[in-house]
């Protein structure tokens, strides 16, 4: 199994590289010379579903017509995460820079920062940023503009065609797929939408090469990747580290000493047990055992004093109210799941109504319409699995 | 053009379908069913309810059939182990949402959750009642739809058939997660909403969610009631479908057979809702002509084009969306309401009978019917002039409850006194019905001739299509309506009532180019009524229209001008069209109303 | 007619009459005195020629389109359980006692109304909580009535 030291990383925070030197080099380049690079480099999408960002453009390039959209998808609201509204705080401009970089690839004059309503205070600054950007992008004679876009407060916004959904008035309920946005998005037109962390890696890989980039990490999980670290730690904050390190090398450097579990990738993401940190390696491939999904970075750190049952117990609870609910195994299926777990802690089901939930959890997997509904079993069954006796005592 | 086909395995077989046709359809031609819930012929897809998920080789998910269109290379299986597994837990979860006491559920034995819940055998005991935790309630405000949330499965077909075939969007979908249901504006009561009474959402609720607010039980006190005498009048579109609830295939003809079982459950006079067609078409055409005269004559300021009122639906929706256009309407009742209208004062009198004691029955293919009947205008006999409206779907109940064997018992004629038609009338219950009826009868007055359609049938304003159009030039007009001479007398016809709005958005803004507009709420006129047998789509209503327009073609009388029994109504009664007994009974205004 | 508020005019005219635009007029009419009322509603709809069930429906599917009467300052607490860890609960406990309400209502002055919410994105400065826009972090029992004090003494 391929892992990696867990090495610090200094790249999207970086301040010894201009963004306008960054664009004034890669607007050289050709459209199927970026996109080529972005294949080479292995870039994921680091907003959760990990799709290789340059084939995404490269999709949306191929689309004919003379409308498309380039989103840029900064409603982080995985719990354990808040890496974005540092990236957009503090280096925005490189945030913008690959959005322009997108535009140009693929031929879009808007483009969009779809900002989760909590992050409203960060309106003053991002206007301002965008002012300048709008500057630069006169200079460098490219037709293209962004616009704020504030979120209504739903989770399920960060589903990238519920977020198109809510940007077009309505409710934000994730589409049947396909179309896929690069072919029918925002308003029937080719759209990319991109995490705000994604689109920062795309202008660093054109500052390094795609060579460099896909040097750091592991096979499959090529490059860097911000990790939210928070819960039971000293060290609680934001963290770029390489891709592929193990789970048990960063319990070292961010536990307290007396780390339970964590939490990978949110409530979305899975839980580890102490006994699986070592087989554990954060990268993109598999999911419980040996390696697991990074999703958006967020890393829960939880010592031996939290009740698991608790932890899933607000999980749940935060499932059973962001599901959209038009689809029937997330939304009744996660209102089981809570009810199931009270239920058994109370004593008025069985133990053994944890396997028929675990069942549900499954199905849930299978057949719920979009990611939010499909990873509820992540948590859930990671939980279950390694801390069965807490469910039940 | 050529349209590219898919090759894919399904179940097994390798087959091929043209692009674009979703694993459902692909299925359907193979010959398997797939179960859905959400999934509805009539409308968009929505791909919630996930009962149709199939299993595709190399997909880490299970997609829904309804939703994914078939791809090249393909292996689907339909009825894997893991399929059943996932649509067992899916219904599971809808029935632990589900009030489940079918027993008394009015759609019981003709329910989509009830059959998939038996086919797949369902523990209602595994997943927890989430129902007893919920303050669901339900909503009986409405004089014509009951909505009981305990019942509904969150399809959303009612939203969908709310928002794309009636553009009313009276419900929707508010909240989310696991406060998601479907409501009106603030969940305000059904009563007090833009709902215009179509059904359409009831017709197309696979649960006991939506229900017609029956009346059975009155009917059952009145028709046992001594002192009553009770009188039913049924339109023209329930004969043809009636047969559906009690075993017949679509588009039957069972006229006969419900008149003796209508004889049979008691009522004093059975009589027929095509009489006041008739008489509709009488006022109707006349008031045509008169506002063709006014206007191109008197040079009066009149509304036109003039629109049709039978459509209660219609009626509320042009009142909600359109308040500043009311003037377009026809002033005269529906036939329902003329039916009633006349009974409590003409056939009281002439049987001798005080109208108190009178009871009007009527079985309508309509919810909208029964809040028409509750209108506070509709009262100009004295007294309510329509007591009590039926759907199709309970009259079936009421036979199968007298015990009736439908299918077995004669045929018999309507009573004599308000039970003759004619054709014109019949054809009302289909779209195009009154404009091809009032055409017959109005080309005969202006000119003294037939329409010049062979037999009579006026075919461009036949068939399904959302929004139709015709022309019929004048020539040749008898000397009294010289002023017509040469015009050439431009209608359309639109059912549903999105294509109504595509209609009355040029009406509004002065831009229509017809001088008379036939408006139905319901896709295909009466006979896809709000109270017709459930299921419905495209093809049975295709039947049920066909079915009309047979009986037509059978009846021996097929203008409205001619009928008897009409003729017999203004000599001895009405005196002339728009004459003063007639404007008092028989026309009435509407109301502005809020889009809220 | 109704005289239609200016407020939804305004918004509507700024953004115009598309669908699209209906988040941002929402959150703008909302802003004019925190939350959307059944008149807020209708009469968007019939500005942008919607249906007001289905602007309800939109509404009610975002956390911040209170359709709820609210007081001068909203305040959010954050309820996932990385705050939960470092004590949010006290800190609501705070609240609730020092504005004399619980959670989901407004003190009688109409200052403040006390809500909870998901996960804000403060995770590593725990315990946090947002009053309007404006986000609080590293919450204490006693950090937190400051702030509120302050809050008190501006509105």
């Amino acid at each position: 199994m391929a892992k990696r030291k867990l090495k610090r990383v200094d790249l999207i925070f970086s301040q010894d590289c201009s963004c306008k030197d960054i664009l004034t080099a890669a607007l050289k380049k050709s459209r199927e010379e970026i996109i080529q690079e972005l294949i080479d480099s292995g870039l994921k999408g680091r907003g959760g579903a990990g799709f290789p960002t340059g084939l995404k453009w490269k999709m949306a390039a191929a689309e004919k017509g003379n409308r498309k959209y380039v989103i840029c998808n900064a409603d982080e609201g995985e719990p354990g995460t808040f890496k974005d509204r540092e990236i957009l705080d503090r280096v925005a401009l490189k945030v913008l820079g690959g959005m322009a970089l997108c535009a140009y690839v693929i031929d879009a004059r808007e483009g969009y920062i779809y900002l989760r309503y909590e992050y409203r205070f960060l309106i003053p600054k991002l206007e301002k940023m965008i002012e300048t950007f709008h500057k630069w992008m006169d200079e460098f004679d490219l037709d293209f503009r962004v616009k704020l876009f504030i979120g209504g407060g739903a989770y399920v916004c960060g589903e990238e065609t519920s977020l198109i959904e809510s940007m077009e008035g309505k409710r934000g309920e994730p589409r049947n797929k396909p179309p896929y946005p690069t072919n029918q998005g925002y308003l029937g037109k080719p759209t990319v939408v991109n995490n705000v962390e994604t689109l920062v890696y795309t202008m660093m890989i054109m500052r390094i090469g795609a060579e460099e980039f896909k040097a750091m990490g592991i096979e499959g999980s090529s490059g860097s990747k911000l990790f939210s670290v928070s819960g039971d730690t000293h060290k609680a904050g934001i963290y770029e580290i390489e891709m592929g390190m193990t789970l048990e090398d960063f319990v070292k450097e961010f536990g307290d000493g007396d780390t339970k579990a964590v939490q990978v990738g949110g409530a979305s993401g899975f839980c580890v047990p102490r006994k699986r940190f070592k087989e554990t390696t954060i990268g993109f491939q598999g999911g419980l055992k040996g390696f697991s999904l990074p999703t958006g970075g967020s890393m829960m750190i939880f010592n031996s004093s939290r009740s698991m049952y608790n932890v899933l117990h607000n999980y749940l609870e935060f499932f059973e109210e962001e599901s959209c609910g038009q689809c029937t195994p997330c939304r009744v299926g996660c209102q089981q799941l809570l009810k199931g777990i009270e239920a058994i802690k109370r004593g008025e089901k069985s133990h053994r109504y944890l396997n028929d939930l675990m069942r549900l959890s499954e199905t849930m997997k299978l057949t719920a319409k979009c990611g939010l509904g499909q990873s509820v079993a992540n948590s859930f069954a990671s939980i279950v699995e390694n801390f069965r006796e807490e469910m039940i005592y | 053009m050529t349209v590219k086909m898919i090759n894919l395995t399904i179940d097994g077989k390798k087959i091929g379908v043209p692009e674009g046709t979703t694993l459902l359809e692909a299925a359907k031609l193979e010959k398997v069913k797939i179960p859905t819930l959400c999934y509805h012929d009539d409308l968009c897809i929505a791909g919630n309810c996930r009962v149709c998920v199939v299993e595709v080789e190399g997909w880490r998910v299970l997609p829904a059939a309804c939703a994914t269109p078939a791809m090249e290379g393909m292996v689907v299986y339909t009825n894997s182990p893991l399929v059943r597994r996932a649509r067992r837990d899916i219904l599971a979860l809808l029935v632990s949402e589900h009030s489940t006491q079918c027993t008394t559920c009015y759609r019981s034995t003709n329910c989509e959750l009830q059959e998939l819940a038996a086919e797949y055998n369902i523990d209602n005991e595994i997943y927890i009642n989430l129902i007893k935790d919920k303050h669901f309630t339900i909503d009986r405000t409405s004089w014509a739809i009951e909505k009981d949330e305990t019942k509904c499965i969150r399809c959303q077909r009612c939203v969908r058939t709310c928002a794309e075939l009636q553009k009313v969007n009276a419900l929707d979908v508010i909240h989310k997660g696991a406060n998601m249901k479907i409501a009106t504006f603030f969940d305000t009561v059904m009563s007090e909403v833009v709902c215009t009474n179509c059904g359409q959402c009831i017709n197309r609720c696979p649960t006991g969610a939506l229900t017609e607010r029956r009346y059975i039980d009155e009917i059952w006190d009145a028709l046992g009631d001594p002192e009553k005498h009770v009188i039913v009048q049924t339109a023209p579109a329930v004969r043809v479908a009636l047969g559906e609830v009690l075993g017949f295939e679509p588009g039957v003809r069972v006229t006969g057979k419900m008149a003796t079982a209508l004889k049979h459950l008691g009522f004093d006079s059975v009589l027929d809702t095509d009489f006041a067609a008739d008489l509709t078409i009488m006022e109707e055409g006349h008031e045509l002509l008169d506002r063709l005269k006014r206007k191109l004559v008197d040079k009066e300021d009149v509304s036109l084009p003039l629109m049709t009122s039978c459509s209660p639906g219609w009626i509320k929706f042009i009142e909600h969306m359109y308040p500043d256009h009311l003037g377009h309407l026809s002033t005269c009742k529906s036939p329902q309401q003329m039916f009633g209208a006349i009974a409590k004062t003409y056939y009281a009198e002439r049987k001798g009978l005080d109208p108190k004691n009178i009871v009007n029955v009527s079985v309508m293919p309509c919810s909208a019917k029964k809040y028409e009947a509750n209108r506070i205008e509709m009262n100009d006999s004295g007294f309510q002039d329509v007591d009590l409206v039926c759907t199709t779907r309970e009259l079936g109940h009421m036979i199968r409850q007298s015990g009736v064997d439908f299918k077995e018992i004669p045929e018999a004629k309507f009573d004599p006194f308000m039970g003759d038609s004619t054709g014109a009338a019949v054809i009302f219950g289909a779209t195009g019905g009154v404009m091809e009826a009032a055409l017959r009868t109005a080309y005969e007055v202006v000119t003294g001739r037939e329409v010049p359609f062979d037999g009579l049938n006026i075919t461009p304003v036949r068939g399904m299509d959302g929004i139709r159009e015709a022309k019929v030039k004048l020539e040749n007009v008898l000397p009294e309506w010289s002023f017509l001479e040469g015009v050439e007398l431009r209608v359309a016809i639109a059912h549903g009532l999105t294509n109504a709005t595509q209609i009355m958005d040029d009406v509004a803004i002065g831009n229509s180019p017809y001088h008379f507009i036939e408006i139905m709420a319901c896709p295909g006129g009466c006979i896809g009524g709000g109270g017709q047998p459930i299921p419905t789509n495209a093809e049975i209503r295709r039947k049920r229209a066909e079915a009309i327009y047979t009986e037509d073609e059978k009846m021996v009388i097929r203008k409205s001008h001619q009928n008897p029994e009409v003729i017999q109504l203004y000599k001895e009664f009405l005196g002339k069209p728009l004459g003063e007994k007639s404007h008092h009974l028989l026309h009435t205004k509407y109301v502005r109303r809020e889009r809220v | 007619m109704r005289t239609r508020q200016s407020a939804v005019k305004a918004a509507v005219e700024k953004h115009g009459k598309e669908r699209k635009n209906l988040l941002p007029i929402l959150q703008e009419v909302k802003r004019s005195k925190n939350y959307l009322s059944r008149s807020d509603i209708s009469d968007v709809a019939a500005e942008m020629n919607l249906s007001s069930a289905y602007v309800y429906g939109v509404a009610s599917f975002y956390h911040f389109l209170d359709l709820e009467e609210r007081g001068q300052n909203i305040i959010w607490i954050c309820k996932t359980i990385s705050c939960y860890m470092k004590g949010s609960k006290d800190i609501l406990l705070a609240l609730e006692e020092a504005l004399k309400i619980k959670v989901g209502e407004t003190t009688s002055d109409g200052k403040f109304t006390l809500l909870q919410t998901n996960c804000i994105g403060w995770c590593h400065k725990g315990p946090a909580m947002l009053i309007n826009d404006q986000p609080f972090t590293d919450l204490t029992t006693e950090k937190v009535l400051n702030i509120i004090e302050e809050y008190y003494q501006k509105s």
